[in-house]
């Protein structure tokens, strides 16, 4: 076990550490290839080191862009984890981290394009100083290669009358170069994490942006403005003889003039795979929209919480993955993304929606959630469902005890979770290792329990029916309350039934004391694997995280908590 | 689209122009590029657009995420008044920040970020959004004796709380206004 948990905490450090090798050994190769290659010596000499920064940076750019696309083309890492026995465990769970390495490469890409602009920038003033009237002399010859019929050019800046913006304006490098970036600045700026929240669909719209990007990188190369001597030429001209003769090279026969290419765009080569990757990820997407999705009950519960049961066929899921959602009477080119909340077992799958920005409001007033009169099921409108994806809670049940912790809204995969756990134990009568789970649920609203709170309490009656009550043991934590509550909850503290949810177990006020909680369950079963899943916010993530530290113990045969955050 | 707040992505929008034009200004006059003085105004504008734009205007709906430290700024800011406050203002600064910096290779991609921020955020001001700091919560002293309630008016026997909160508050200022006590619900002596 310990060896299974040194692998889950190293596998993310093992990519990252991978990834970062692979461009620092691309940067570096191509930039000692630049530095020595014979071919684009007297580039050099006009461009200096920024030719091989620009290359070098080039080079990982074309990598990280063919990357980009990988993490988030999530249909294929769905097959990934479902096909390959590799690809459970800490490997599957590796998977589910697909934006944060989408992230950590979106972040390579900024800081190699930062590299590769600057040095452009300074390859652009150089090419012009190649033309001043006081350039040097191999300066001055090298830069008037092509003025003659038969004489490929070097230096693509022509004439010192002009500007090097002018310059960088009228080659199709240039200009793509430009639109390139910008399309990069656009998407990261509408990427923030502030963004993110307050405004999804802006973020949604400006990252397709992407599409511009793309195109822009595949023709960028095409200018060949990087000019390197051609095989043929280096044969005939001895660069470590002819340098220095630059006045012979029209006349002599020992140093013709150099001829000169440029190279071949590579960009599309790298990103060729990946792209047709995502647009069968789009096409895929498509096909699942005109598929036909039934929609067969709609509830509308209190502080704004839709939950829509949906049936579609061959749909299969697992508890935990999430779907994208689109409703084209409200929005033809929006997806969003929602945690199911039904259990695999039953035969729909459902969502709960809770009414948090313009799209998800529309949705709620569409299905007659904001007190019209009750819609026949048949007028409802449309609604289109690519998915499932993610990773699934199903290591839950591999442990022998399972703490599950969630914040708000970050309940919802528990819900999938919980009711998948009750068909499992109640219809199948036995569970693999599971023998006990402790479910925390920290809210600030009172109103947010109520669809989880009937949850809740058909788990406890049908666990106590079959005399399995011990299975779940759950604490529900209020951190909110105005005095007319704290008064009310003061009042009726002595009845059996918990004033606010109607539940056998109180509920509990402020936040929970981890410490003690910890103690407590280490206490209770010492020397078994205890598994902790949480859903929420950092900073308890950072704390839950010590806790699991702390009480698990030296011995190997003591107890452990094994800390699993995911990403819902 | 309907309430999104466009000033929130002017924000990230013009904060990151400033940057991209110190950085090219810096490459500019660090490499005494041909008119290179464009490069050392972008750096003086680039600097000023930051101080301007690192604190954060407060959203409409919802909580802002503070940038760290940025309520040192958002003093000086504010300070400013309806120039700072007013994005029509902001929209036509950039612009004209962004004009100078185009002459030079290094920072015309400052410039052309620049002068999409403006216009995000002429777009801002047309739908009436304006900057508003985002203030500190003044501390609340615990005030010593403030949350004791005032004690009962009527003697004992004394209904519960829900018959307590019956009368209307006319009703409760009459009785306790003047005049004898007047219990709300009778009060029978069970001596026999």
């Amino acid at each position: 076990m310990m060896v299974y948990w040194i692998l889950s905490e190293s596998v993310p450090i093992m990519v990252v550490l991978s990834w970062l090798s692979v461009n620092v050994y691309l940067f570096i190769d191509t930039f000692c290839w630049y530095t020595k290659e014979e071919a684009y010596f007297y580039t050099r000499v006009i461009l200096g080191s920024t030719l091989a920064w620009a290359r070098a940076s080039a080079v990982c750019l074309n990598f990280n862009c063919m990357l980009i696309l990988l993490p988030v083309s999530r249909n294929f890492i769905s097959l990934v984890r479902g096909t390959s026995m590799c690809c459970r465990g800490p490997w599957g769970r590796q998977l589910d981290k697909n934006l944060k390495f989408h992230k950590l490469v979106a972040y390579g890409i900024a800081v190699n394009a930062a590299i590769h602009i600057v040095a452009h920038w300074f390859n652009m003033e150089r090419y012009h100083l190649g033309q001043a009237k006081d350039a040097g002399g191999l300066l001055a010859a090298l830069s008037k290669l092509g003025n003659a019929p038969n004489e490929s050019y070097l230096n693509p800046v022509r004439t010192w009358y002009t500007s090097t913006t002018t310059e960088l304006l009228i080659t199709v490098s240039g200009t793509t170069g430009l639109v390139i970036s910008l399309a990069l600045i656009l998407i990261m700026t509408s990427s923030s994490e502030f963004i993110r929240q307050s405004s999804y669909e802006l973020f949604w719209y400006t990252h397709h942006v992407f599409i511009v990007f793309f195109i822009s990188l595949a023709i960028h190369g095409g200018g060949r403005i990087v000019r390197g001597q051609t095989p043929e030429s280096l044969q005939l001209h001895n660069v470590t003889f002819c340098r220095d003769r630059y006045a012979e090279w029209q006349a002599a026969a020992l140093c013709p003039v150099p001829q000169f290419s440029g190279k071949e765009p590579s960009a599309w080569k790298w990103a060729l795979g990946p792209v047709v990757l995502y647009a069968c990820e789009r096409i895929i997407r498509f096909w699942r929209f005109q598929q036909k999705v039934v929609i067969t009950k709609v509830v509308s519960h209190p502080s704004a919480v839709l939950e829509l049961c949906m049936k579609k066929h061959d749909f299969k899921m697992a508890p935990g993955q999430y779907i994208f959602i689109q409703c084209p009477s409200i929005s033809s080119l929006e997806w969003h993304p929602f945690t199911l909340t039904s259990a695999p077992q039953e035969d729909f799958f459902s969502v709960h929606i809770r009414a948090a920005g313009d799209w998800t409001e529309a949705l709620l007033k569409a299905f007659g959630a904001e007190g019209q009169a009750r819609q026949e099921l048949c007028s409802m409108p449309r609604l289109a469902v690519d998915g499932p994806f993610g990773g699934s809670l199903m290591d839950v049940f591999h442990y022998h005890v399972s703490v599950c912790i969630a914040t708000g809204i970050g309940v919802t995969p528990f819900a999938s979770l919980l009711k998948s756990l009750w068909y499992e134990c109640c219809e199948s009568q036995s569970l693999p290792e599971l023998s006990k789970v402790y479910f925390y649920w920290i809210c600030r609203d009172a109103g947010a329990f109520e669809w989880f709170a009937d949850l809740l309490l058909s788990l406890e009656t049908r666990m106590s029916e079959q005399g399995k009550a011990h299975l779940l043991s759950y604490r529900i934590f209020l951190t909110g309350w105005d005095e007319n509550q704290a008064i009310h909850i003061a009042l009726h503290w002595d009845e059996s039934l918990d004033v606010i949810t109607g539940l056998k177990q109180k509920t509990f006020f402020g936040r929970p004391n981890w410490n003690d909680e910890f103690k407590q369950i280490a206490y209770d079963h010492p020397s078994s694997r205890i598994g902790v899943f949480f859903c929420g916010p950092k900073t308890m993530s950072k704390t839950l995280q010590k806790m699991c530290h702390l009480y698990s113990s030296a011995d190997p045969r003591g107890v452990h908590f094994y800390y699993n955050k995911e990403h819902f | 689209m309907g309430q999104i707040e466009w000033a929130m992505w002017a924000n990230e929008q013009a904060l990151a122009s400033g940057l991209i034009l110190i950085t090219g200004g810096i490459v500019a006059t660090a490499g005494r590029f041909t008119q290179w003085y464009f490069g050392a105004y972008s750096i003086a504008a680039g600097v000023l657009i930051c101080l301007l734009e690192y604190p954060r205007g407060k959203r409409k709906k919802g909580s802002t995420m503070e940038r760290c430290g940025q309520k040192y700024l958002t003093t000086v800011v504010k300070l400013f008044g309806p120039l700072t406050r007013n994005y029509y203002v902001r929209a036509v600064l950039h612009f004209l920040l962004s004009v100078p910096a185009g002459f030079l290779l290094a920072t015309i991609l400052g410039t052309v970020c620049l002068v999409i921020a403006s216009v995000i955020y002429l777009l801002a001001a047309i739908r009436g959004e304006q900057w508003t700091p985002i203030e500190p919560k003044p501390k609340e002293r615990p005030q010593v004796g403030g949350t004791i309630k005032q004690p009962p008016t009527n003697p004992p026997p004394r209904p519960p709380v829900e018959a307590r909160k019956k009368p209307s508050v006319d009703e409760e200022e009459a009785a306790s206004a003047g005049g004898p006590q007047v219990n709300p619900i009778p009060v029978t002596d069970e001596v026999v």
